[in-house]
């Protein structure tokens, strides 16, 4: 058998013993799931004893086909996505032991959510400026400052928090990065109406918020090196999400030409054609990067997949909406709801042409992200960063 | 569809691409592919011959015991990658993909032997322009089956020992060998002078029937996989006029800056690595499916030929601009491979045509004509 043959008769064997000792059909999900965390079958690309089995990522793919053909239930990865995505590889990178086995496993399973506090209102593509301070009081740090664009706030157990604790120094230097409570009574969150009529996001006040140290990711004014790690792993998982073809924003425009006869003009075929194989393209882009990345970590070319799925996202619904005529004008409902998780799969297309104009901003507007492609993977000039070394509390705001 | 194809590069493909680029480095300066638009044309046999034979290169889709080296479409694909990057004046894509795949159809294996080891060069007599959904010959064989008719602008003709003409027949296509020498082969004045286009007249040559009735089936399949390759040749060039425009951008400086440094110089470059990683993924996929004769392979040629048609132009369009007035002469490379990328976007069904067909395939069809919602 060569390698990949015998890892892959390994973890159908851990498979079918979980199987054998776990019945998906009589077993609670969350006992199934923590099981299937320690049995190592969770991300099995993580170390073991952390839910994985320090195998290549790709293998994740065989278990998971396993796992749904015996009927197992899934973590719903669009629930918990930030823990996923972000929270979960930089406790891995830069946690402690300590960490790790604390939050991983309820992280994975869903028990608990997380969200991300970086962005705030004076520090959105120049994230680096974060206001927040986190002041040390002992063994723990009093954190205080208002956060914004929260996705999930309002269901998250934790968040991933980027804070200024130290004012003096210039600003990459002054940042450190903690793990936030909450529950805690200093936070506190309130909704955030958006374009679509909805609140998908939160404004996030820290009053006196306690977070011990123990709970800080990284060294002390070491912030802005964990928090990059966040964001390429962010950029990943934005960018690179369809596996399948079709299962993105290009589906629903191919679904209506196909059982639409009456809106098909043969005007609109070529930039519906061009559309599809600009997506089919992307998610092959995708997957290649997957590859590439199979063994190492995220680097800047992830930023390049969230560009285009921004781009794509954008012309597709905006040609859905053109494509649909009369119905293009309306809009389903503009009561003002919070939902659980971001959904364009469950709206209506006018809903999905508001909400991907997001997509170029969040998670690093496409500006920053062609400054970044252009200087670290084209290795152009910088751009003039006028408050390079000048202290945080010097810089004009 | 394949979803464990491998997009990435193996080991065998990386050696591959090294030994071409250390051959086109020391072989096809661009200062001898330039001097081939005045009518030099004494670099090509010599530089053909060192890839066919030296490399081995003219039946690297021939397999070993039909008298090649049984490579797949994945490793020629890294070839012409390579020699989109040099824009090197070799009839690679002509000889040994498009006329070898249909030889391997045929059967032939004598002329395809001859073929596959260099000896002799081939081409498929088609307009060069020709979709693979829309071959329609214009070739009669007459009663004692000597060939009358005329093709215009085709591909690799010149340099072609053997023609082999798509001929219209009663039950279909049939497919012809026929000596070059018995042909009157016209050269044109072409936009891409690297590929040197000719016009192949046939007035009662001689010829030998390769394929009978289904010879269609033989020249469609070579056309498509000559469509799913030219997007690795696409992607060389792309790759070509980014990296050199990066590099020069670098170092020219502008009000006392380096021009690559200014905001709206980095995001069209930015833009266009992202395009180029695309061409890449969308040139991959479409190799490693042709290699592996996947169902897929037929959609993945059309959207690779879609998407590398644009990307390299775009790229070779950039790459004019951003040179600014050097982009603009006759010394600099860079109007090579904008001709490259034009041509070759015109190549084998243009994006339109090959989004058309798309359509088709993935059940997103073209309405009739005249239809309004």
């Amino acid at each position: 058998m060569t390698t990949e043959e015998t890892v892959r008769a390994d973890l159908k064997e851990r498979v079918d013993a979980l199987l054998t000792t776990h019945d998906p059909a009589t077993t609670d999900q969350l006992v199934f799931l923590r099981a299937q965390f320690d049995a190592g079958l969770a991300w099995v690309h993580f170390p073991e004893g952390l839910g994985g089995l320090g195998l290549p990522r790709a293998h994740q793919t065989y278990v998971n086909e396993l796992l749904a053909a015996a009927g197992a239930p899934d973590n719903d990865p669009r629930r918990i996505g930030i823990g996923l995505g972000m929270a979960a590889p930089t406790i891995l990178a830069f946690g402690t032991d300590e960490q790790k086995r604390r939050f991983l496993r309820p992280l994975w399973t869903g028990e608990e959510v997380w969200c991300q506090l970086f962005s705030e209102p004076g520090a959105g593509s120049d994230l680096a400026a974060v206001g927040t301070r986190a002041v040390r009081d002992g063994d723990t740090w009093v954190v205080n400052g208002q956060k914004v664009w929260t996705s999930s706030a309002h269901k998250a157990r934790w968040a991933i928090l980027l804070a200024r604790t130290d004012p003096d120094v210039p600003k990459h230097a002054g940042m450190s990065y903690f793990i936030c409570d909450m529950t805690d009574p200093g936070v506190e969150v309130r909704p955030l109406r958006q374009i679509t009529g909805e609140a998908e996001f939160n404004e996030v006040f820290l009053s006196d918020a306690r977070i011990p140290d123990a709970h800080r990711l990284g060294e002390e004014g070491e912030g802005w090196k964990v928090a990059n790690a966040t964001l390429m792993n962010e950029r990943v998982a934005i960018g690179g999400n369809a596996a399948q073809r079709e299962v993105s924003m290009i589906g629903f425009v191919a679904n209506a030409w196909r059982t639409r006869p009456e809106l098909r003009r043969p005007e609109a075929h070529d930039q519906l054609t061009s559309l599809w194989v600009e997506a089919e393209v992307a998610r092959l882009s995708g997957k290649r990067l997957r590859q590439k990345l199979a063994a190492g970590e995220p680097g800047p070319e992830g930023s390049g997949m969230k560009l285009t799925f921004a781009r794509l996202t954008q012309q597709i619904t905006g040609f859905e909406l053109q494509l649909l005529g009369e119905e293009g004008l309306r809009y389903a409902d503009w009561t003002m709801t919070r939902p659980d998780i971001v959904d364009f799969t469950g709206r209506d297309a006018g809903y999905r042409y508001l909400r991907a104009k997001g997509n170029s901003i969040e998670g690093g507007t496409s500006e920053i992200l062609r400054n970044i492609i252009a200087e670290r993977v084209l290795k152009l000039p910088a751009e003039p960063r006028a408050d390079k070394d000048i202290a945080w509390k010097d810089i004009p705001r | 569809m394949n979803d464990d194809v491998n997009l990435l590069y193996t080991d065998v493909e990386t050696a591959l691409r090294e030994s071409v680029s250390d051959l086109l480095t020391a072989r096809c300066s661009p200062e001898k592919v330039i001097a081939v638009f005045d009518g030099d044309r004494e670099i090509q046999p010599k530089l053909w011959r060192s890839l066919a034979l030296d490399l081995g290169l003219a039946g690297l889709l021939v397999p070993e015991e039909r008298g090649g080296a049984g490579a797949s479409a994945r490793e020629a694909a890294v070839v012409l990658e390579e020699l989109g990057r040099f824009a090197a004046p070799v009839p690679f894509l002509t000889s040994s993909v498009i006329a070898s795949a249909a030889l391997l159809h045929a059967g032939d294996d004598r002329l395809l032997a001859t073929v596959a080891s260099g000896e002799r060069t081939a081409a498929v007599v088609v307009p060069f322009s020709t979709a693979p959904n829309d071959l329609r010959p214009t070739v009669r064989a007459d009663g004692q089956g000597a060939l009358n008719g005329r093709v215009t602008s085709v591909a690799g003709a010149l340099e072609a020992d053997v023609l082999l003409v798509p001929v219209a027949a009663q039950d279909g296509v049939e497919l012809h060998a026929v000596e070059a020498g018995a042909a009157s082969v016209t050269p044109v004045v072409s936009m891409d002078m690297t590929r040197q286009l000719a016009d192949v007249d046939l007035d009662a040559a001689p010829g030998t029937r390769v394929v009978e009735a289904g010879g269609d089936t033989a020249v469609r399949g070579a056309l498509e996989l000559g469509a799913a390759l030219i997007a690795s040749e696409q992607l060389g060039v792309a790759q070509w006029c980014l990296d050199t425009t990066v590099s020069y951008l670098r170092e020219r400086t502008q009000f006392g800056r380096s021009v690559g440094g200014f905001q709206a110089i980095k995001h069209r470059l930015a833009d266009l690595y992202v395009t180029t990683e695309s061409a890449r993924a969308a040139a991959r996929y479409a190799a490693a499916t042709a290699a592996d004769e996947d169902s897929d392979r037929h959609v993945a040629a059309l959207m690779a030929k879609s998407y590398c048609s644009e990307a390299a132009v775009r790229a070779a369009e950039e790459c004019v601009q951003l040179h600014g007035g050097i982009g603009m002469t006759w010394e600099h490379p860079a109007h090579l491979y904008l001709k490259r990328a034009k041509a070759d976007q015109i190549a084998l069904g243009n994006p339109q045509a090959a989004r058309r067909q798309l359509g088709e395939l993935v059940d997103l069809p073209m309405p009739p004509a005249g239809s309004t919602a």
